[in-house]
């Protein structure tokens, strides 16, 4: 599996330092891997470490301040050894980044045309004029009416959708073949929210670009990827293709998850069922499950041993003392 | 843009109105009066009433207003009770003085202050920024005229490497064109004149600068450390763009806007530093002219000077306002 793998992220560890503070591990040895051209999600609740983890693999987290341990090997090449004006080679040429909020993340003082031919002058050595010229197709490509218009206005003229649309252009101006795109809808209106995962499905497709899907959102997760790894605090706890995920969710978290979204077929007064209590961080993988406290699945053994991950079904990995078991499986 | 400026100068009309009404009630009811200031201590109530209606001053004060103001139309301010020459004259000679020490005062203030608001930033919490905070601490605090004497007691006295006071040296053989004494040594090419002056002005304009230099500073440290934790200088950094280009235009750029307003403020508040500068270093300006004209109650020199120092706060912060549109398109009218 990893000698076919654009990326392969192995027993990633991000721990923030601070002054006065203990450390704090947001990623607790985190692996996966990303196969060219597919759609990997990354789903969890807020805090799990899924945007910690993207950060860390475009190696946009602080120098000062965060350790990054275990590897991120692209392509053959481990991007955690590069130096970091190596890294900004790749950044943005070979990995691309969408992220969550499309006002806050586009420079309100430059207008959207400069701010995706600067993708291209940087890493495609054109000059101004050819790259806004590019630049403008990008525009189009990505659904914005009027391009040529546009490339001479700035943030603030533009819809919400408009922006992201703009924010993805310059994501895949070098046409990367990883983009990440952390969190991409949730800004955004219901209704365009489906826009722009068209949109990303549609690129994906007809670019071979791989992408690494963050959400929270597991019905973000049906309509785009082709598999999943479920992060709870800092660590994958399942992975599974999209649709044994759905149809079979083995670890109690992820069939929390997924037994949480409230249905329009439910029968009428059925309460919303929430997965119970929050996120600890004080809550160490090393002694017992970190879900353990919030399942109803868990036995003392999940108190004392920290499960390990191990194959479960046709290419999938499971975390977890207890799983959920389904009754076709039984009879299987 | 042309539409904008001009907009906001007639706006400036009913401002510059108001101000005069209020200064020419307020200069009338201090205590004393011009006719006292000239006759001196001793003088009898006959004789002070008796120069009051020679000057106009024992009119109703709103019939004195309506005479000012219909000759203030014609650009005429009157004459000055000091010296006797039109305020007008007056103001134009010392002008150029004071306006050459402000804008030197304002290019190190700027020229200084950003980049080292910059730097103090990018090396936050090390030994440069440290020495900068502390510094400009001390700028502030440290009150000009004393800052003045300071600098001319080492730099002049002591080493001798400025001339301790005025604008240029007596025994340079200078032609003056434009009142601006750089300026015209390089419009004459008088090149000795123009780097004499240019001498003197070194140490009046730095105790100038100091305050504004050292609140430049902080406001640019301050704002470029908001600015560098923007989602948009990350996503800069995803694009991996070179660390110039992120310096320059997604970091620098948005950081100067607190900036520049503040840059109009402090030039407000040169004019006021001026007054005292200018006594300190025996400049000649418009601070010496103010000082005497508050002695001896010279009201046609003290409104002419003080609605000339509101029309160029008003001037400057316009220029703020389109220096605003330029960096940034989200306040630009349409």
């Amino acid at each position: 599996m990893s000698s076919l793998a654009l990326l392969d992220v192995r027993d990633l560890t991000v721990t923030f330092h601070r002054k006065g503070a203990r450390p704090f591990t947001a990623v607790d040895g985190v692996s996966f891997d990303v196969e060219p051209g597919r759609t990997v999600g990354l789903v969890g609740e807020s805090g799990c470490g899924k945007s910690v983890t993207s950060l860390a693999i475009m190696g946009l987290l602080p120098r000062r301040g965060a350790t990054v341990g275990g590897s991120v090997t692209f392509e053959g090449t481990d991007l955690l050894t590069l130096s970091a004006s190596a890294m900004r080679e790749r950044r943005g040429r070979d990995l691309g980044m969408v992220f969550q909020d499309p006002l806050s993340s586009l420079n309100p003082v430059v207008s959207i045309g400069l701010q995706v031919s600067e993708v291209l002058e940087r890493h495609r050595g054109l000059p101004r004029k050819k790259a806004m010229v590019e630049a403008a197709d990008l525009l189009d490509k990505v659904g914005i009416p009027d391009p040529r218009r546009r490339l001479s206005e700035y943030p603030h003229q533009l819809s919400g959708g408009m922006r992201q649309r703009a924010l993805i252009a310059m994501a895949l101006a070098c046409r990367p073949r990883l983009l990440i795109a952390d969190e991409p809808t949730t800004a955004l209106d219901v209704t365009i929210q489906a826009q722009i995962l068209a949109l990303l499905a549609e690129l994906v497709r007809d670019t071979g670009t791989a992408l690494i899907l963050i959400t929270h959102d597991l019905g973000v997760v049906a309509g785009l990827c082709d598999e999943v790894n479920v992060l709870y605090a800092g660590r994958v706890v399942e992975r599974a293709e999209r649709h044994a995920l759905f149809a079979r969710p083995r670890h109690p978290y992820t069939n929390g998850l997924l037994a949480s979204i409230p249905r329009l077929d439910g029968a009428r007064g059925e309460r919303l069922r929430p997965v119970r209590g929050s996120v600890n961080d004080n809550i160490p993988w090393r002694s017992g499950c970190a879900f353990a406290p919030r399942c109803p699945n868990a036995l003392d053994v999940c108190r004392l041993v920290t499960p390990e991950m191990v194959a479960d079904g046709p290419g999938g990995l499971l975390r977890c003392h207890n799983p959920v078991v389904h009754t076709e499986e039984v009879t299987a | 843009m042309l539409r904008f400026v001009v907009r906001r100068l007639l706006q400036a009309v009913p401002t510059l109105l108001v101000l005069s009404i209020l200064l020419f009630a307020w200069l009338r009811s201090l205590p004393g009066g011009p006719a006292t200031a000239m006759l001196g201590d001793k003088a009898t109530p006959a004789k002070i009433a008796q120069l009051n209606q020679v000057l106009g001053l024992d009119q109703p004060i709103y019939l004195q207003y309506l005479r000012f103001l219909r000759r203030v139309l014609t650009g005429d301010f009157g004459n000055s009770l000091v010296s006797g020459d039109p305020v007008v004259e007056e103001i134009g000679r010392a002008f150029p003085a004071t306006i050459e020490l402000s804008v030197v005062a304002l290019i190190i203030a700027v020229g200084l202050g950003i980049p080292l608001g910059y730097l103090a930033a990018r090396y936050r919490g090390r030994m440069l920024d440290n020495v900068t905070v502390v510094g400009t601490l001390v700028g502030v605090a440290v009150p000009v005229f004393f800052l003045g004497y300071l600098l001319k007691y080492v730099f002049a006295n002591t080493l001798g490497w400025f001339p301790p006071s005025g604008r240029q040296a007596v025994d340079i053989d200078a032609t003056h064109v434009t009142g601006f004494f750089v300026l015209d040594g390089m419009m004459t090419g008088e090149w000795d004149a123009a780097w004499d002056a240019l001498v003197h002005l070194v140490l009046p304009g730095l105790a100038l600068a100091t305050i504004p230099l050292a609140v430049i500073v902080r406001i640019t440290r301050a704002s470029v450390l908001d600015v560098v934790n923007e989602d948009y200088v990350r996503t800069a950094n995803a694009k991996g763009l070179a660390p110039g280009t992120i310096r320059g235009r997604h970091v620098l750029r948005n950081a100067l806007l607190p900036v520049s307003t503040t840059i109009g403020l402090q030039t407000g508040l040169l004019l006021a530093g001026a007054v005292l500068t200018e006594k300190v270093f025996n400049w000649g300006g418009l601070g010496s002219l103010l000082a005497e004209g508050i002695d001896r109650k010279d009201y046609p020199r003290l409104q002419a000077l003080i609605l000339l120092a509101a029309f160029v706060y008003v001037v400057v912060n316009l220029l703020v306002d389109i220096s605003y549109a330029i960096i940034d398109p989200r306040v630009r009218v349409r």
